[in-house]
């Protein structure tokens, strides 16, 4: 594999990890824009653009977006996050032009006010659908509750109200605030040369505009709430639990991420022996969220209402013990195996490689090899967790549910 | 296209099949274990012994604790998961190439020997009861559930993930018992891909594998299937809408052109549900149908989410869609499902797990395996005219509908009510 990047002329910065051993290439714009980047007005635009670019710009119909993409068998989709959007095509090597032909047009979209209002149809159903699950909905809300007052606690998917109420012009508006070189990364990874690689972008990317965008990074600490939605209809009690953990930026990332898998990965790890193997949950895992400018730790269980109790003081003690104890040496050995072996599973194919080629480019202008993670996962002692469990210890701030409970 | 492959099968001295496909340009190698003990074998009314059996395996084996033996696979890098189906219980799993060699042993103790004690079996009741619950609160899942059971016969139709009301009445000796009587190496299949020596392979699994014994149990025969329209009602944001029709099996001569069939209703963005339901209408965001294969039955299954209000329009605009498939088809149509399948095809071979669950897979099926090439020229060889008269010969003359929702919908639009 080899890593090369240049800006081009138009501004639009390349990255790319070529690997001539693959048989496909896989392709994708980061744009740094999500919920974060949303006024309440505009609550859910950055997700609702995201499917409007599908709907093509001046030269593509929508039909013919999804035609096109089918005709050259790409696989291809797109998704929103807080901080991110992300589109994508992985093909097989001799259609990369055609793929960045599109992928290009996603970035210029006409945003035609007929199509805008037959998709806001399908956004609101969406909605609906992510309603009917309770772990989407648990997630949403301890995002809104913990990050309270911070941009980061925005929905993705925005309301209901939000999203009927929104206009075109707004979006239109929001379009060309963000989606210009100085706020994206074009990333490519697998079968193709890089200099042909260019001039294919140099041909048909070099329309998207010019221009610099700052993102707010307010400074943030959580206050410490409980707050549990009552749904009289669920039959499982779903409760997350969130507490500050290092940033995007933090070079204790790669600590958090073993921490998170000795602590609370979905076998083997203490939540695991401690609430899962012996049955009282359906699910229980700890993870580590970063952000640009934050970071979190952020569990999840889901069993029955009357152990839901029980089950969090079962999840404090682990927590505890962590805290005053740090983790064995077998203990983290064994993470480092399992997410060495997850590095090397995942970075097999292009589209695996794709999205850590581009986040680690737009939050930090890194590149980073699968050897690099390899050896800094290998590198990370017990003396590195203990100082994160200093800085960082799994001490949860905000506990929100979903379910029959209205109160713990 | 060129798929250079040398996929191998043979059988081990106990009779074990073993499919391999060596895949030198990668690091890693995946595993696929598929025994003939799914929830098909569930006992009459203990249905989810499967399901615990696949819950118990990790729990111990061969003088291993539940917790050496995590750390020793864990150790290896090994991902791994029991999935229990209808026909099997299916262990897979993948690291790099060379811990999977060190695996093995660890993996036939875990699959031959399990301790399946008395203290491990309530844990893993209460796990598959916790997974049933949660599952009520998951609509959508729970559709797929119902409607896999009115379309095909008992017991292919009972949910192998288990009956609530069931898992009081098993005993762990039921579950020793079926571990005993279906966990056998006849009509169980080891399919392998990764970067691995043929010869070595062989011979490990030869001795890792080779002492276990046992028959195969007689086939189970069909029964009955639940009559539907059926609606549950459920205050739930949205409808949700499955329908079922029959079609042809993964071994009928004609199993192409029904894949062609489902692929231009569903097989990308630009096919006919996802353009005239959802793009042309926005009356969903969810809307698919795919093939569902048994060895001796198989269906299209189609599924579509919508706000309760828009669910009629919803399901008329669907079925019209999939009756009125046969109008208009054109060469460009299916030259994008050629394009779709041959690009998926290639993009295979960067995954060992993807081609190590598909050559086990078509061993059971087929009783052989298939390489990417003659896939691929299968579909090179599909015409305009074939698929079209299949869409014709094949169109539905009923179908299942099962819905969840606040409200049932009306089935006037199913070809056995015009």
């Amino acid at each position: 594999m080899k890593f090369q990047h240049c800006r081009l002329p138009s501004g639009l910065t390349l990255i790319a990890e070529t690997n001539p051993t693959v048989h496909s290439v896989a392709a994708g714009f980061f744009v740094r824009a999500g919920s974060r980047d949303e006024t309440p007005e505009i609550s859910g635009v950055s997700h609702f653009l995201e499917h409007m670019a599908f709907k093509g710009d001046h030269r593509f119909s929508a039909d013919d977006i999804n035609r096109v993409f089918d005709e050259i068998g790409a696989k291809y989709n797109a998704s929103t996050s807080e901080e991110v959007t992300m589109y994508y095509a992985a093909v097989l090597p001799e259609y990369l032009e055609q793929a960045l032909e599109l992928l290009s047009a996603l970035m210029q979209p006409a945003l035609r006010q007929e199509d805008f209002d037959m998709e806001k149809n399908v956004i609101l159903e969406e909605i609906s659908m992510y309603e009917d699950q309770p772990s989407f909905t648990c997630y949403d809300h301890i995002m809104a509750t913990h990050f309270s007052g911070h941009p980061l606690g925005q929905s993705i998917l925005g309301s209901q109200t939000s999203i009927t109420e929104l206009s075109a012009a707004q979006m239109r508006s929001y379009h060309s605030s963000r989606y210009h070189t100085g706020n994206l990364v074009l990333a490519v990874a697998g079968n193709c040369d890089f200099d042909q690689l260019r001039e294919l972008v140099e041909k048909h990317c070099s329309g998207i505009p010019s221009g610099i965008t700052q993102r707010a990074i307010p400074e943030f600490s959580p206050q410490h709430t409980v707050s549990l939605l009552h749904r009289e209809s669920s039959v499982q009690q779903h409760l997350m639990q969130m507490g500050p953990a290092p940033r995007g930026s933090d070079p204790l990332r790669f600590a958090a991420e073993l921490l998170s898998v000795v602590v609370g990965d979905d076998s083997g790890s203490r939540l695991f022996w401690e609430l899962v193997d012996p049955g009282h949950v359906e699910s229980c895992d700890l993870g580590f969220s970063e952000y640009d400018g934050d970071g979190a730790w952020m569990s999840y269980l889901s069993c029955a209402p009357e152990d839901a109790s029980t089950n969090l003081e079962r999840c404090a003690r682990v927590f505890a013990e962590v805290n005053a104890h740090g983790v064995t040496a077998e203990e983290l050995e064994q993470a480092r195996n399992k997410v060495a072996s997850r590095i090397v599973l995942r970075g097999e194919r292009p589209m695996g490689r794709l999205s850590s080629l581009g986040s680690n480019w737009l939050y930090r202008q890194e590149y980073r090899s699968i050897a690099d993670d390899m050896k800094i996962i290998r590198s990370i002692t017990e003396d590195q967790i203990r100082e994160l469990l200093q800085k960082y210890p799994l001490q949860m701030t905000t506990t929100a549910g979903v379910g029959p409970l209205s109160t713990l | 296209m060129e798929c250079p492959q040398f996929i191998e099968s043979y059988r081990l001295s106990n009779g074990l099949l073993v499919v391999f496909e060596p895949m030198p340009d990668v690091e890693s190698a995946a595993l696929s274990l598929l025994l003939p003990a799914g929830g098909v074998r569930d006992p009459a009314g203990r249905c989810g012994t499967a399901a615990i059996l696949s819950e118990m395996f990790p729990r111990g084996a061969d003088g291993l604790s539940s917790r050496s033996l995590c750390a020793a696979l864990d150790n290896l890098g090994l991902q791994r998961s029991f999935q229990t189906g209808s026909a099997h219980i299916t262990f897979s799993a993948a690291t790099t190439a060379d811990r999977l060699t060190d695996a093995l042993p660890l993996i036939a103790r875990m699959v031959l020997q399990p301790h399946l004690h008395d203290s491990d079996f309530e844990p893993a009741r209460d796990l598959v009861a916790q997974g049933l619950l949660a599952l009520e609160d998951e609509p959508r899942q729970q559709l797929g559930r119902l409607l896999r059971q009115y379309s095909y016969a008992a017991p292919w139709g009972n949910p192998s993930e288990g009956e609530l009301a069931d898992l009081e009445l098993i005993t762990p000796d039921d579950i020793r018992r079926h571990h005993q009587q279906y966990v056998v190496p006849q009509n169980a299949i080891v399919g392998i891909a990764g970067n691995l020596d043929p010869t070595q392979l062989q011979s490990t699994l030869e001795s890792v594998f080779g002492s276990w014994q046992g028959s195969a149990p007689a086939d189970m025969p069909a029964g009955t299937r639940p009559t539907s329209p059926f609606h549950q009602l459920h205050e739930s944001a949205q409808t949700h809408l499955g329908l079922a029709w029959e079609t042809v099996r993964y071994s009928d001569p004609r199993y192409y052109e029904a894949w062609a069939a489902v692929s231009l209703l569903s097989g990308g963005m630009s096919s006919r549900l996802f353009t005239e339901v959802r793009e042309k209408r926005g009356l969903c965001y969810a809307i698919s149908a795919s093939l569902s294969t048994l060895r001796d039955d198989a269906r299209v299954m189609a599924y579509a989410g919508t706000t309760t209000e828009r669910a009629q329009e919803t399901l008329d605009v669907t079925v019209q869609e999939i009756l009125r498939l046969s109008e208009g088809i054109t060469e460009e149509e299916l030259q994008r499902c050629r394009a779709r399948a041959k690009s998926s095809l290639i993009m295979q071979q960067e995954s060992t797990s993807s081609r190590a669950g598909s050559l086990a897979r078509d061993m059971y099926l087929l009783e052989r395996f298939v390489s990417l090439q003659e896939i691929h020229d299968r579909i090179d060889a599909l015409t305009f005219e074939g698929v079209r008269q299949f869409v014709i010969d094949h169109a539905p003359k009923s179908m299942v509908l099962v819905s969840i929702g606040p409200q049932a919908p009306d089935p006037g639009c199913l070809p056995q009510f015009q």
